[in-house]
């Protein structure tokens, strides 16, 4: 092989696995959301509870953690930006600051991560070892849909929890980052602090913020979901699926996120 | 002899309607088109009879059961349900067709092992008949009771051995009142006493048994191992070497000289498997 083909040839063959893994998540997304549409409400009595049960475990029981994550960035990157703007005399910018950092990135991208580490990666376990142990087919045979009973109860899940998360996120770290601030005796009031918050935020960011993070969750669940169930796998294939699924995700996520700075910077 | 022929079949059945019908149907491994396992196959399946097809591990069985229960579909030839062909079939017709027959699988029936005994059995119910809550609980509660499995209940999968799990598969394929049961190798694994238990079973529930509604159910078995089944079985047939072989009745398959159906009869433990696997 000459040495140009040598470098060409993998190459090509990276370039082409990336097409097909591509085409799969979107075929899988549509087929996901064509599900959502069509069966949002049918067999609502045994959807509506996993939808809710999905919502506890990527939501409330990461609480904890997000609480601590949330404190610790306050403390040390939120509380020390606020003390160097008013040691730099520009205390009226941190608002301005605080929002674009905590409210459009830090929060969503950190709620995410936290999730596809804690559940998004579960995901691909349980549904990976489903289809290999044959559960899949199963529901076939009784003609329940797996996309419905087991993609879409996590895909509108993960959306509502990284949504609520980031939320929870995002208050944690003002206050905790301002409590920090105030302890280092920075010349801030905290009706000034939240005052000029309240200026800095419009409604774009709020919708935005929803949208964002939704999409944050529907793509880690849809990645994690198609790593584990689109194709045939035994048991040994189910940790590199998972790697998969971590991977990709991220890569989803902060292409997202890289789409999301655009439309920030044209409003 | 072929199970068409009016000879074959016992002379209620002769006229009763075929659920299942297969026309020159080739089986592919999996349904997804690539490794052909068994051709040709012509079968009709009647209402309330009981059919027993043996074949060597890897001769098509399971495959045969997914396309008879409408998992994929037979690569050339035609489909019948419950007298129709199932190309006509528009989604919501294929769907009702389907929820008319139960699959059960082999090796532990392929249970929810994030379930429950009771919600494993309860799922097809909630999902697709979203009735009272009460009503649910009450059939449950019934097929507990017919299957002996009320005591582990509540226990998961992973906590209760292979031959519960078995039963599990059963009762949450009774769950939707089927008329067809298919059940695939169901003693794999089972000792004397339980194998005595499923035979047991399914012949009171082809008999037409409380827990059905006491409506007689047709009951198809792929096997390895046509001993339990031989004075069971009312209909008989082959997989051989990619072929659809008909046996007939009792008393045709214990006058055949066919090698491979004297195997089947006969094999203690291992049955060379098919070349197609």
């Amino acid at each position: 092989m000459s040495l140009p083909a040598r470098y060409l040839d993998p190459i090509g063959r990276n370039i082409i696995r990336f097409l097909r893994t591509a085409q799969g998540l979107i075929a899988f997304t549509l087929i996901t959301l064509g599900v959502a549409l069509t069966k949002f409400n049918a067999s609502a009595g045994v959807i509506h509870p996993l939808v809710r049960s999905q919502i506890y475990r990527a939501g409330l029981r990461l609480l904890p953690m997000i609480s601590f994550l949330a404190c610790a960035l306050g403390l040390m990157i939120i509380g020390q930006m606020v003390a160097l703007l008013t040691r730099v005399g520009a205390q009226n910018l941190a608002g301005t600051v605080m929002v674009t950092v905590v409210v459009r990135e830090l929060g969503p991208l950190a709620a995410a991560l936290v999730v596809l580490a804690r559940v998004g990666a579960g995901y691909v376990i349980e549904l990976g070892t489903a289809r290999a142990q044959g559960e899949v087919e199963a529901l076939e045979a009784l003609c329940i849909d797996p996309v419905h009973y087991l993609v879409l109860p996590r895909m509108l899940g993960l959306a509502l929890a990284i949504f609520s998360l980031t939320v929870y996120f995002i208050i944690t770290t003002l206050v905790s980052g301002y409590l920090f601030a105030f302890l280092q005796d920075v010349p801030l009031l905290p009706g000034d602090y939240f005052k000029q918050l309240a200026m800095a935020l419009t409604w774009q960011d709020f919708a935005l913020l929803a949208l964002k993070t939704c999409s944050f969750g529907m793509v880690i669940a849809v990645v994690s979901c198609y790593q584990g169930l689109a194709q045939p796998l035994r048991l040994e294939d189910v940790s590199r699926a998972t790697s998969r699924a971590v991977v990709q995700s991220v890569v989803a996520c902060v292409f997202l996120d890289a789409l999301f700075i655009l439309v920030y910077l044209t409003m | 002899m072929n199970a068409d022929s009016p000879a074959a079949e016992p002379p209620a059945a002769a006229s009763a309607t075929a659920v299942i019908e297969l026309i020159e149907a080739t089986v592919v491994a999996g349904g997804a088109g690539q490794t052909v396992l068994v051709e040709g196959i012509d079968c009709r399946i009647a209402a309330g009879e009981y059919w027993v097809i043996g074949g060597p591990p890897g001769s098509g069985k399971s495959s045969l059961l997914a396309t008879m229960a409408g998992l994929c579909r037979p690569s050339k030839g035609t489909l019948r349900l419950f007298g129709r062909d199932t190309a006509s079939f528009d989604d919501g017709e294929f769907l009702a067709a389907r929820l008319r027959i139960g699959l059960v699988f082999e090796n532990g029936g392929r249970v929810f092992n994030q379930l429950t005994v009771r919600e494993n059995i309860a799922l097809p119910l909630r999902y697709h008949q979203e009735q009272r809550p009460a009503a649910t609980e009450e059939r449950v509660k019934e097929i507990l009771e017919a299957t002996n499995l009320g005591p582990l209940a509540d226990r998961l999968p992973g906590q209760i051995t292979h031959p519960w799990r078995q039963r599990v598969g059963l009762a949450r394929a009774l769950a939707l009142h089927p008329e067809v049961l298919l059940l695939d190798n169901p003693l794999a694994g089972l000792g004397p006493q339980d194998s005595r238990w499923w035979t047991g079973f399914l012949a009171r529930l082809s008999a037409g048994q409380d827990v059905m509604g006491r409506r007689s159910a047709t009951v198809v078995i792929a096997t390895h191992d046509l001993r339990p089944w031989s004075r069971k079985g009312k209909q008989f047939a082959l997989l051989k070497e990619g072929c659809w072989l008909p046996v007939g009745g009792q008393t045709e398959l214990a006058g055949s000289d066919e090698p491979l159906l004297r195997e089947l009869l006969a094999a203690e433990s291992g049955v060379t498997p098919a070349v197609a696997s």
